[in-house]
């Protein structure tokens, strides 16, 4: 293939991975966040007491979760219809992404703020703060770095997931590589997609890396 | 303890906090047996001035400071702050109440995420008050606790004496009427303890506030407090003025987490050999208590001269209860009946407190 040619593929496929992540993974965010949140602070005892919700959330999350996400893409075709009015195209490919991303997300939220001490819930309630006051100013700022760590695995996971579903017509790098380089055998095609995959996954990463160590004030930084 | 209030009397002399038969269970659901953590507990917290509560741990002390500010709640009895009684208050007004009380702890409990002059605002932040009036009650409150040039440090970057003071300045943001400290120099080393305490001490005589706190440490409560109870198995097992408590302890839990600290201390090869009753030929050993007029007087010489020179010194020490100074003194002498009884009537005579440790060779 022409080295132009290749390279305008390239591009378009990066965009369209761009853009399944970037949507996905803002409104998997949006929505995942409160449910991390609620499942944090759920349990008996805690700052928001309902047990009951709290595990049938949890058992819905995990069920999301143990779905294999190429399944997931085909099971909920119906309900992807009826969000983007069509099944196949990258549009309709951000919708099971964004329904993978919440429970993931709401989980990593879940774990981080959970990590936060406890003496500091109770220092905030002997301050007189209200239980959303404590979710705001409290658990979720301490819990800012683990969560950043964990939006970042989030995007990192979220363009692995986007390589699946160029199999309903998805687009994206991963769709490009499977459909040029193994389907017309074209293995420069393949070494590409995978080098630019790469470099994307490796700026996610070193972005959330360092938002989070500029955000962590728990050790002494000289 | 004579001097509890049923109602608690108001005004600057009179009760800031009042528990009245207050008992606290934890568990006892699915069948478990319940924890009893404060059974039948009475006591009044004067106004204005600093009350320890001291305890070993798990006595029930961290329970008790708890149900003050509503962290916890009785499983009966009544907890009363200022005229309120804790109980009673519906979440809103648990969190009134909580902003005029502040609260300091063992671990300090500060955000990591907030620097020195933020995690201070913090309960100014929760209260509501906006960003200008915050900035003006800050900074005079990192003054006060001496921090004034580390406002914008992060809790990592301070030293556990330095963070103790901004949980300090955090717990006074709010103006409380109240102090109330878990453990707050039990994670510190001696002499920074020393300036916490100092500093409390400051805090409780500038602002007349009231400070309540509980402690596994003769030593603070010592320092500091003027008023003490004694807390043992969730029971107040003695409690009032802590120079009168400190040396003349009448439960076995203050005289023996006294004996650690007050005083002089016998050597473990001395008190290992003690017997309760003499033998033939044996020595007793006694105790003697020095304050008030006594501590000012050449007894141990008097002593010497009543008894024969026959007095041994063991051990001694002066020191400081509540800025009443005090000194022990052990000494040993013969058990026979005859010195024993002179020794005794020399006792009466002057007044000083004397107590058998017991008998050995």
């Amino acid at each position: 293939m022409a080295p132009d040619m290749l390279l305008a593929l390239l591009w378009k496929a990066l965009l369209q991975t761009a853009h399944m992540v970037a949507v996905a993974g803002i409104i998997g965010s949006i929505i995942g966040l409160p449910i991390g949140v609620f499942l944090a602070t759920s349990n008996k005892g805690e700052l928001f007491p309902a047990p009951a919700l709290n595990k049938i959330v949890g058992a819905i999350v995990n069920a999301a979760r143990s779905t294999p996400f190429i399944i997931l893409v085909v099971a909920i075709i119906p309900f992807t219809r009826l969000i983007a009015g069509t099944s196949i195209g990258t549009a309709a490919a951000i919708v099971p992404l964004t329904i993978a991303t919440i429970p993931f997300v709401a989980r990593l939220i879940e774990s981080s703020i959970r990590e936060v001490d406890k003496g500091l819930i109770e220092a905030a309630r002997a301050m007189g703060a209200t239980p959303l006051q404590i979710v705001t100013k409290v658990l979720l700022a301490e819990a800012r770095p683990g969560i950043v760590l964990g939006l970042t695995l989030t995007l990192v996971s979220l363009v692995g997931y986007s390589a699946m579903v160029g199999a309903v017509g998805g687009g994206g790098l991963g769709d490009l590589g499977i459909r040029y380089g193994y389907q017309r055998f074209m293995p420069e095609v393949m070494l590409a997609v995978v080098v630019v995959l790469i470099v994307v996954v490796q700026a996610i990463q070193s972005a959330g890396d360092g938002l989070a160590r500029r955000f962590d004030k728990r050790t002494r930084k000289n | 303890m004579s001097n509890q209030t049923t109602a608690p009397a108001a005004g600057p002399t009179g009760t800031m906090v009042a528990f009245e038969g207050v008992t606290k269970r934890f568990g006892g659901a699915n069948g478990q047996p319940a924890f009893t953590a404060l059974d039948g507990v009475d006591l009044t917290v004067a106004r204005g001035a600093i009350t320890g509560i001291i305890g070993r741990s798990g006595a029930g002390k961290s329970t008790l400071i708890r149900l003050v500010n509503g962290l916890e709640k009785a499983s009966s009895g009544r907890v009363v702050v200022d005229d309120i009684e804790v109980g009673g208050l519906s979440e809103t007004g648990l969190r009134d109440l909580r902003r005029q009380i502040g609260m300091i702890f063992q671990h300090f409990n500060l955000l990591s995420s907030r620097t020195a002059f933020d995690n201070v605002a913090l309960p100014l932040e929760i209260a509501g008050m906006n960003a200008k009036a915050i900035r003006d009650r800050v900074a005079p409150l990192l003054d006060l606790v001496g921090l004034g040039d580390k406002s914008g440090r992060y809790p990592a970057e301070l030293s556990g004496g330095q963070k103790q003071r901004v949980g300090i300045a955090r717990a006074l943001a709010t103006e409380p009427k109240l102090l109330l400290s878990d453990e707050a120099t039990s994670a510190l080393d001696p002499e920074t303890t020393q300036s916490i305490l100092e500093l409390l001490k400051t805090i409780n005589r500038d602002l007349g506030l009231t400070v309540l706190l509980i402690t596994h440490e003769m030593e603070v409560v010592k320092t500091i407090a003027s008023q003490v109870a004694v807390i043992d198995k969730g029971k107040i097992v003695e409690s009032g003025r802590t120079f009168d408590v400190f040396t003349a302890p009448k439960h076995e839990t203050t005289q023996s987490l006294l004996s650690a600290s007050i005083g002089a201390k016998l050597p473990e090869w001395i008190r290992s050999d003690l017997k309760p009753a003499p033998a033939p030929g044996d020595r007793v050993l006694v105790r003697l208590v020095f304050f008030g007029e006594t501590a000012f007087q050449p007894l141990t010489a008097r002593l010497v001269a009543e008894i024969g020179p026959d007095v041994n010194i063991l051990a001694g020490a002066i020191d400081e209860v509540a800025g009443e100074p005090f000194g022990s003194l052990v000494v040993s002498y013969s058990a026979d009946p005859g010195t024993m009884e002179r020794a005794n009537r020399f006792y009466q005579q002057t007044g000083l407190t004397t107590e058998v440790l017991g008998y050995g060779a």
